[in-house]
């Protein structure tokens, strides 16, 4: 199907073709998920809940519900102030969520609806909770949408209670998967650190199959977490782009210090991420359990790092993401030839220009706000071994007969991401495999008869 | 489990328990309520999915980046050249153009496809937010189409204006914009459109052999591997020949009015609505030879068809299934089709469907059976269980679903990766139905069957006043 594409690049400043991002609403959603019963409400037409759910079911496999204030022609002329308020009505009614998480699309903020007017207006039941996030889709990208949406968390329901900070560290992880939300939880725990992450998709985009349905799975941070967020004694957020809102405005209301990180993916995020927890805490040590990872990764880094060594390869997806996946590709000695994301932010520019520097890595291309036609046709000019990124890249792995590793969201064609995490040593260590398995099954597919080996 | 109702008092109408003796109607083809799960979709979704098939055109979403990032190539429909649909173009609106109005973003957009690529057709979709800033979508068409002497054609489809239906309407109109007059010569065979096949799987290819068999033309698909050239000679046709109602009658009328073209509907889907289908055709082309040809087709297709099958029946005989699809044609068809297989509809559900269609549903099933409008999950799981439905038929959104609840499930819509049409998609059918209801994996799912559920039960034997 790309077949198409053409060698030349040609600058576009109007025409997207075949985009690296999606839309506000559907990251606000993924984020309103990770609370525990709670039900994420689009404000605005049926068609974008739709696709919103469709798209997330897809990459999840599990039911994914929404309710939507359904628009028609007459709240686009007399604005979505009685739809937002009958949908509230009948979402309490109807489904008994203890929360519910609004989020706006394009037409209800082209339109101007006020939420917060609305839903003060509004008669709800005493013990439920309504939050919101504007979330206009011509803004940012779903990542922004998520970074809304976590940021609404603490803007209406944190609250200090305590004249002095419990020992409770903030961890947002930032877009990622409900796998690697379980992980980072995992790594705290060793580290026995009591923590409150918000959002936290496990156990709710993953949950068992019990053989029945369950609207509200076990999984998500509840209400009364959240409020407890503002008498943490300090933020980690992890991933800048999806998290720093939030600890920003945990910061600007409670004077809770804010520590951005990385996404912890690959060895020295994750290093990085361990540290800066000790120097919370003011513990020296990390756990056993931990150095067993980290040393067993290291092993198997150093057994195989020929199968990957000197390998160019193509980047693309979200932004936090990209960025710290870009530095262990640098560590594992590949060349990250292209690293794209659709998301707008000189930000990242600079951020990956500046790890380019640092490796003296001369001619690798980074672009913001960028898509998938200009990442082909950069390929097109000068080729890479291995592709990273969602399934969209499979489009280019096949026209230009280049393995593609998935990581990031959406992956649409395969199972496991909800399940094996990413992030830590051991996400690490599966990022690996998966790299190295696709380098390896290429070269075997493809190499002459006589350097076909058993032993590689 | 929740202590609220499972069906919502304004959703009562829309729900109904087959009683023969009553003359009961549902209430359909009306706006969800605020604030129920709904899994109906848009105007731009319905426009989207019906014109996306057509090969060569450019598809430019001009909106913000969600509108198209969902729909880049979801629709499964196959084509036998190019291969340019399966982009997604789009003008990735941004809040500058929010304040100041799209309509520069827009013209600079077809300005960048044109530097690349020289397709003969744009199709340009409105979203919502375009129709509520209200860019004179029309106008730069024109004014495009001027200037590169190609066709620029306008899709008024903004979400929030009604909704799917609206949207193959809006698509129907593109496509009569695209249609050229009709040339006058006479022709010595019998040529017809065939409209409504996506061709998801390559099912229009199958038909088109089956006719060919007959020795009937297919002039156009519409709109499954169709190209814009092939879509200009519409008009030529002698018959049109519906295969979805939904999206496609409004066609077939306007096509009726402007070419004098009459059509036909038709099925084909499961055995005997196939059969029944080609005999029609052969018989409306008047032409003996046709006509006979078509018999012993018909007669030879269905004997192997049926041979197949019947390894199935066995399988299958005495399961239960609960129907959730688009419109009330499907699922008209999958009534009769898993009634050949010798199973049970005990829920019958659709998005859109009209009222004569579920007069026909209520006169398809059997007593009891649950016929639904617009329903939503929690409804639908609450009817699957109370059935014990073994197979749950719907979209994306509902395969989850039916798995966490231990219910086989078939995808009836864009994710079918096997024809489901004609004889050879009867029999896909019934092996694809075999292969899940029959799995192991079920084996290992307690069944919690309708234990936990102790609603009021009135809604169930809900009645209305006759028409
Ligand atoms: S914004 Fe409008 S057109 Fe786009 S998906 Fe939503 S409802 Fe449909
Ligand atoms: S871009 Fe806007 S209109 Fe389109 S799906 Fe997203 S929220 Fe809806």
């Amino acid at each position: 199907m790309l077949n198409y594409t053409t060698k030349e690049i040609k600058e576009r400043s109007a025409l997207v073709v075949n985009p690296a991002k999606t839309c506000q609403p559907i990251g606000a959603m993924y984020a309103a998920l990770g609370i525990n019963k709670c039900l994420p409400h689009s404000h605005g037409s049926q068609g974008c809940c739709s696709y919103h759910r469709m798209h997330l079911t897809r990459h999840f496999r599990d039911p994914i519900v929404a309710s939507t204030s359904s628009f028609t022609e007459g709240a686009c002329v007399f604005g979505g102030k009685s739809n937002l308020s009958k949908g509230l009505e009948t979402v309490f009614e109807l489904y008994n969520p203890d929360i519910v998480a609004v989020n706006t699309t394009c037409l209800s903020e082209t339109i101007g609806d006020d939420l917060t007017e609305i839903i003060k207006s509004t008669n709800l039941p005493e013990d439920k909770v309504v939050i919101y996030a504007n979330t206009p889709s011509y803004v940012g990208s779903h990542v922004t949408g998520f970074s809304n949406m976590t940021k609404a968390m603490v803007s209406h329901l944190a609250k200090k209670e305590r004249d002095v900070p419990s020992n409770t560290i903030n961890i947002i992880p930032g877009y990622v998967e409900p796998s690697d939300m379980g992980e980072i939880r995992r790594m705290l725990k060793l580290l026995d650190i009591p923590s409150i992450m918000f959002p936290d998709t496990s156990g709710v985009v993953n949950a068992p199959n019990k053989g029945k349905y369950e609207m509200y799975p076990e999984g998500g941070v509840t209400i009364e977490e959240l409020k407890a967020t503002g008498d943490s004694k300090a933020t980690v957020a992890l991933g800048s782009f999806s998290s720093k809102e939030a600890a920003y405005e945990l910061e600007k209301r409670f004077d809770i210090p804010p520590h951005i990180l990385k996404l912890p993916i690959g060895i020295k995020a994750t290093d990085e991420f361990l540290m800066s927890l000790l120097s919370l805490t003011g513990d020296v040590f990390i756990p056993e359990e931990l150095e067993i990872e980290r040393g067993q990764l290291l092993d198997v880094m150093i057994d195989v790092h020929h199968h990957y060594h000197g390998k160019k390869v193509a980047l693309f997806g979200d932004p936090d993401i990209m960025i710290a996946l870009t530095e262990f590709v640098i560590d594992l000695g590949m060349i990250p030839k292209y690293v794209i994301t659709g998301t707008p932010g000189k930000e990242f520019e600079r951020t990956i220009k500046g790890m380019f520097e640092k490796a003296d890595l001369k001619e690798c291309v980074v672009k913001a706000e960028a898509d998938l036609m200009t990442l082909h046709q950069l390929i097109k000019n000068e080729s890479v071994d291995l592709l990273i990124g969602n399934t969209y890249g499979k489009y280019i792995a096949r026209a230009e007969d280049i393995p593609l590793v998935r990581v990031g969201f959406p992956i649409l064609d395969r199972v496991g991401h909800s399940y094996f995490p990413t992030v830590g040593y051991k996400g690490a260590l599966r990022l690996i495999e998966k790299i190295s398995t696709a380098i390896l099954d290429k070269y075997d597919e493809t190499c002459p008869e006589e350097d076909f080996e058993l032993v590689m | 489990m929740s202590k609220n109702p499972i069906i919502l008092e304004e959703r009562k109408s829309f729900v109904l328990s087959n009683q023969k003796k009553q003359e009961s109607i549902i209430d359909c083809e009306k706006d969800s309520v605020s604030g129920a799960v709904s899994q109906r979709a848009c105007v731009y979704c319905g426009a989207r999915v019906v014109l996306n098939p057509v090969t060569d055109a450019i598809h430019l979403i001009h909106g913000p980046i969600g509108c198209a990032s969902y729909t880049w190539d979801i629709r499964g429909s196959l084509s036998s050249d190019n291969e340019n649909y399966r982009n997604s173009y789009s003008t990735d609106l941004r809040e500058e153009d929010i304040i100041f109005g799209g309509e520069k973003r827009l013209e600079a957009a077809i300005d960048e496809i044109m530097e690349s690529k020289s397709p003969k057709v744009i199709f340009v979709y409105a979203t919502c937010v375009v129709g509520v800033i209200g860019d004179d979508l029309k106008a730069i068409s024109k004014k495009k189409s001027q200037e590169y002497n190609i066709k620029v054609i306008p899709v008024q489809s903004s979400g929030f204006a009604g909704n799917k239906k609206d949207g193959y309407k809006a698509a129907c109109h593109a496509l009569l914009e695209l249609m050229g007059p009709k040339e006058e010569k006479e022709k010595d065979y019998f040529e017809i459109n065939y409209l409504g096949d996506f061709n998801l799987a390559g099912e229009a290819w199958i038909i088109r052999n089956y006719l060919s068999e007959i020795g009937v033309k297919v002039n156009v698909t519409v709109t499954g591997d169709a190209t814009c050239e092939a879509i200009e000679k519409a008009g030529n046709a002698h018959l049109n020949m519906v295969q979805c109602a939904g999206s496609m009658t409004y066609l077939a009328k306007q096509m009726q009015l402007k070419y004098n073209i009459p059509f036909e509907q038709v099925s084909f889907f499961g055995v005997t609505d196939t059969a029944k289908s080609l005999e029609k055709i052969a018989l409306l082309s008047g032409d003996k030879k046709i006509i006979e040809r078509a018999q012993n087709f018909v007669r030879e297709q269905v004997e192997t068809a049926n041979i197949e099958l019947k390894k199935y029946l066995e399988r299958l005989k005495g399961k239960k299934v609960a129907i959730y699809v688009g419109g009330g044609f499907k699922a008209i068809s999958l009534i009769k089709q898993f009634e050949d297989m010798g199973i049970r509809s005990v829920v019958v559900g659709t998005q859109t469907g009209k009222e004569e269609e579920y007069k026909k549903i209520k006169e398809l099933t059997e007593e009891g059976t649950i016929i639904l409008d617009d329903t939503n999950p929690s409804e639908l799981e609450y009817f699957l269980r109370k059935t014990k439905a073994d197979i749950l038929v719907g979209g994306v959104k509902e395969r989850p679903l039916a798995h966490k609840l231990g219910v086989a499930f078939i995808d009836h819509n864009h994710e079918r990766k096997h024809p489901l049409c004609g004889f050879v998609g009867a029999v896909n059918f019934a092996k694809e139905v075999d292969l899940t209801v029959n799995s192991p994996v079920w084996s290992f799912i307690e069944k919690k069957g309708g234990e936990a559920y102790v609603y009021e039960e009135e809604f169930y034997t809900l009645e209305r006043q006759s028409l």
